[in-house]
């Protein structure tokens, strides 16, 4: 018998259609696999079996009925659980959330329902996003499946892990600095970061709302390509979405698949290597890129300078953005309460049961940074620096179609290694970052395993704004290239989880 | 620790004020989201994710209050802002959902201003405008038990219907050069102000509502000697009076801090730069928020919205669609109805111009239609305590009942009879003339009939018309006005007593 958990999300959707299998096996399936292995993954903050099972019954029975349904429709999802979804509980990883039951879905929420695709549960993920191990969760830390003593990345650990462990084929992530882009890399899987305001952020519980974009999670580019055109386009809900069509991932990626790249410049960033990269990542980008160049590309080296500033830059704008989109955690409408005497005394009360000590640690950090007086040095600053960084990215983007690194510095790291230690955390961050504070787009798919640990390396691709399909481009040629070498996708590698009885 | 009076204060000091006004704009919806923008809805049912501040949401700008905003500003002689910014102002504080006011801060869209307003006498004063941003209005907290104030409730309530609707505030410069017409200036600056929001049509204008609320701003500074210039004397400490929410109570308010902040100079005592909190009944101000101890908003440019960036075309679009200014409306209205001086201020202090205007239009003459509204209507307006706007009758009902009278179809006491079924619901003058049957009785054998009943009645009256004595006839017509409740024509009735009692008139 097939086991369904292991197909790609492509190959479910083609499945159905071809009437192999339902939509309640494929959504069973799962179920079973999170019952079998979430104990040890707790990729899962929450599980709604019978709303899964009730969407996909609907999809079999309109299928069966002979209704023309969505590309994606009937193939179950996990969904970061920064998103509302009305009726089933919310809470960003926060205490402060706990038994929120959103009266409201996000816009990706609806969209995902409207391509009927059944919502498996909640993933786990740092405290509002705070973090880049899920170790800042309210509800403990997620697991990485290749290796249960290490973190699945963060802050979507969650739904990384969720893929890397077989229990959902797609995944939400959202990235405000990398919160897609490094927990696929370090879980051997593919995250996406669309251009800002390519995807509705409306119902996305807010971050850092400058930088915030959701983006897919998946296992394969052609299923994050899906995924992606689904999630995107204008919303009227979202003053910052882009009036513009959706870009066509899915193309694109065929595109990489079937062609060859010819006549593509890819710009290697100079300044995300070197020091503190751990020799295997390296090797396995430098690895891709002899790939890539085999396929016909031409690579050339590009310089950043600015790129220097990004990671100070961007704990400055976030921290000052989240104080403020944090604030309405005040016990006053919604979430926990603590109560004292007075109104004030209840919120301080309520904000500091509930809210975790990273997230107190940026509050407190943006509240300062906002004050009279010191926005300019340090509010103010930042955002210049921000400018440097779109204006690296324009001449960079002047010699190459897309540029690329290593996704992360280094494979990924014990569970508790870096607790202690947030500025060695916030480093893990340190390539990503740039591409949230200009805006543009970006991928990060699986490039081996570092040969002196095992542990997944990733490469990442990145693109000028709007141009989200030329990542698709290449991200499907190198993993094509890579699958060809490996006989199979890399999540094949990842060493099988015990499971429960 | 002597009180002086307002008069005896600007004897001695140079007051310099502000003042800050905040229109409640009448959109159809709220200034970030959908929900609708109405007054006096049940509590919290005019909300959504958006204005009540939950997880997720996000606000989209209403195009519809940028374009009341920009009119505003180009009404008050503003420049308008090729690219302005929303701002986040952040503070903690249960009616304000998000725990940040969505405002504007460093790049208010309207700028640099000025407005004349017209005092009392005909002199006309500028006022220099600063700005004129954009921002959402915060919920209503109430306060259940003790006092009634948020110091020993039991506990509170938050209404936020209020929350999210679209707000223009406008803030002077310093006004120097007023002296003892400062209250005056005051209270016509917005009177000025309410007249061009309800000519924009932006804003209901309705101060007892609280949708225009000012801010009043004071100081005074040492006037100075003969032959230097006053300019050159530094500004005093201020106090800022909130919420001083009715044309009289600016000229009060401004009248009690100037008279409390003399007597503290004069006493050698500080004033304490401060806000003050105004009480209508006692006609004084007390001390809220100290400024020492004022928080830091922490403004940054709000993330969740564009930039606002009105094309240079939609702009002087939209200067073609602005009213005439209301001082000019009103010397041409006053030139045009040939009313006197004090006809023209008393229909503008008791908000009647534009009912008026509407009479007129819809038929009647000026001066009837000033005799409507300023005598009967004001009179009945005052007993039940509403503004004139609000009694349930229309312009196009006072010019109805004028046409009647013009026409004879009913006497001036039929038509006051008229109006009061008009102001009780009984339908448009025409139609309570039919149903009370109050039309004048002008069928003369029923009156020739009265005639003769009263005369008869009366003999020795008769006697004395037949005499020569025809003011006599007064008791008889009297009569007949009584027999017929009112409804015949007096002129008519005392021929036909003449030609009866064979005194032809």
């Amino acid at each position: 018998m097939t086991d369904w958990t292991r197909a790609s999300a492509a190959q479910m959707a083609a499945a159905m259609k071809a009437g192999e299998v339902t939509s309640v096996e494929l959504t069973q399936a799962h179920l079973d696999r999170i019952a079998a292995v979430d104990a040890d993954v707790h990729a899962f903050l929450h599980v709604d079996a019978e709303g899964a099972l009730a969407t996909a019954r609907e999809v079999d029975e309109a299928r069966a009925a002979g209704e023309e349904l969505p590309a994606l429709a009937g193939v179950p999802i996990a969904v970061k659980d920064i998103l509302v979804t009305q009726g089933m509980p919310t809470t960003a990883g926060s205490r402060i959330l706990e038994g929120w039951e959103p009266p409201y879905d996000a816009t990706v929420t609806r969209k995902i329902r409207e391509a009927r695709m059944p919502i498996l549960g909640k993933t786990n993920m740092d405290e509002f996003a705070m973090g880049s191990s899920t170790e800042h969760s309210g509800y403990g830390p997620t697991r990485n499946p290749w290796d249960l003593d290490r973190i699945p990345g963060g802050s979507g650990g969650g739904s990384a892990a969720s893929l890397a462990a077989w229990e959902a084929p797609l995944a939400i992530g959202s990235d405000t600095g990398g919160s897609i882009r490094q927990p696929a890399s370090v879980t051997g899987t593919v995250g996406v970061k669309p251009t800002y305001g390519g995807v509705s952020r409306y119902g996305a519980i807010a971050l850092a709302s400058s930088l915030d974009q959701l983006g897919p999670c998946a296992r394969t580019v052609e299923d994050a390509a899906y995924l992606h055109e689904v999630m995107g386009g204008h919303d009227p809900m979202d003053a910052t979405s882009l009036d513009e069509p959706v870009p066509s991932c899915v193309d694109a990626a065929r595109q990489g698949r079937e062609e060859d790249l010819a006549g593509v410049r890819i710009g290697v960033i100079k300044e995300l290597s070197g020091e503190g990269y751990q020799a295997g990542v390296e090797q396995r980008f430098e690895e891709s890129l002899e790939l890539l160049k085999a396929r016909g590309a031409e690579v050339v080296e590009v310089s950043c300078p600015s790129f220097e500033y990004a990671l100070a830059a961007y704990y400055l704008i976030l921290p000052s953005e989240a104080s403020s989109n944090l604030a309405k955690f005040d016990s006053v409408r919604f979430g926990l309460r603590v109560e004292k005497a007075t109104v004030e005394k209840t919120m301080g009360a309520t904000r500091a049961e509930g809210f975790g000590d990273e997230v107190k640690r940026r509050i407190i950090l943006g509240t300062y940074a906002l004050s009279a007086g010191y926005y300019d040095a340090y509010y103010g600053s930042a955002q210049k620096v921000r400018t440097l960084i779109q204006r690296d990215f324009a001449a960079a983007f002047e010699q190459a179609d897309v540029l690329v690194s290593p996704t992360t510095p280094t494979t990924p790291f014990k569970l508790g290694e870096r607790l202690d230690d947030p500025l060695a955390m916030y480093l893990n961050d340190v390539a990503t970052i740039p591409a949230n504070l200009a805006g543009i787009p970006g991928m990060s798919l699986p490039s081996g395993t570092a040969p002196e640990d095992g542990l997944p390396t990733g490469f990442q691709i990145l693109a000028p704004a709007h141009e989200d399909a030329r990542m698709y481009r290449i991200g499907a040629a190198l993993e094509k290239a890579l699958a060809e070498q490996w006989g199979g996708h890399l999540t094949a590698q990842a060493p099988e989880l015990e499971v429960a009885k | 620790m002597k009180a002086l009076t307002y008069e005896q204060a600007m004897e001695q000091f140079d007051p310099v004020f502000g003042i800050e006004v905040h229109v409640e704009l009448n959109t159809a919806t709220k200034m970030f989201c959908g929900c609708a923008n109405e007054f006096g809805a049940e509590p919290n049912t005019q909300v959504c994710p958006v204005c009540l501040g939950l997880p997720g949401a996000m606000p989209v700008t209403n195009e519809k209050a940028v374009e009341s905003a920009i009119r505003l500003g180009l009404s008050l002689g503003c420049e308008i802002r090729e690219s302005s910014r929303f701002a986040r102002k952040n503070y903690f504080y249960p009616d304000l959902a998000k725990d940040y006011q969505i405002s504007q801060y460093d790049e208010p869209t309207c700028f640099e201003g000025s407005l004349d307003v017209v005092l009392d006498d005909g002199e006309v004063f500028t006022v220099g405008i600063e700005r004129a941003h954009m921002e959402e209005d915060a919920g209503k907290n109430t306060h259940k038990g003790g006092t009634g104030g948020i110091q020993g409730a039991d506990y509170s309530l938050v209404d936020y219907n209020r929350g999210g609707v679209p707000l223009v505030e406008i803030v002077t410069k310093p006004i120097t050069g007023a002296g003892a017409r400062t209250a005056e200036v005051a209270r016509a600056y917005v009177a000025t102000i309410r007249d061009i929001v309800k000519a924009l049509d932006i804003s209901d204008g309705r101060m007892e509502q609280g949708s225009v609320r000012a801010d009043v701003n004071l100081s005074l500074r040492p006037k100075a000697a003969a032959g230097e210039d006053q300019d050159a004397v530094p500004f005093g400490k201020r106090s800022e009076t909130k919420n001083v929410n009715s044309l009289r109570a600016i000229e009060r308010a401004i009248h009690h801090e100037a008279s409390r902040q003399a007597g503290l100079l004069l006493a050698g005592k500080p004033v304490v730069q401060e806000t003050r909190h105004w009480h209508e009944d006692t006609g004084s101000t007390t001390p809220g928020r100290s400024k020492e101890e004022a928080e830091d908003y922490r403004y940054f440019p709000e993330p969740d919205l564009l930039p606002v960036e009105p094309s240079r075309e939609w702009v002087e679009e939209l200067r073609g669609t602005l009213p005439e200014h209301p001082a000019k409306m009103r010397a041409r209205l006053k030139e045009e109805w040939g009313f006197s001086d004090t006809d023209m201020r008393d229909a503008v202090n008791a908000d009647a111009l534009s009912l008026i205007a509407d009479t007129v239009a819809a038929g009647a003459a000026p001066q009837s239609a000033r005799k409507w509204w300023m005598g009967e209507l004001a009179r009945t307006a005052n007993d039940r305590e509403v503004a004139l706007a609000e009694l349930p009758v229309t312009p196009a009902d006072v010019a109805e009942l004028q046409g009647l009278v013009d026409a004879g179809t009913i006497n001036d006491k039929l038509a006051r009879q008229a109006l009061e079924g008009v102001l009780a619901g009984e339908g448009s003058p025409r139609e309570v003339v039919e149903s009370r049957g109050l039309e004048v009785v002008s069928d003369d054998s029923a009156l020739e009939a009265a005639v003769d009943e009263a005369l008869a009645a009366q003999p020795d009256v008769l006697a004395k018309i037949q005499d020569g004595k025809v003011q006599a006839a007064g008791a008889i017509v009297g009569a007949v006005m009584k027999a017929t409740r009112g409804q015949a024509d007096a002129g008519r009735v005392r021929e036909i007593i003449l030609q009866r009692a064979g005194v032809e008139g």
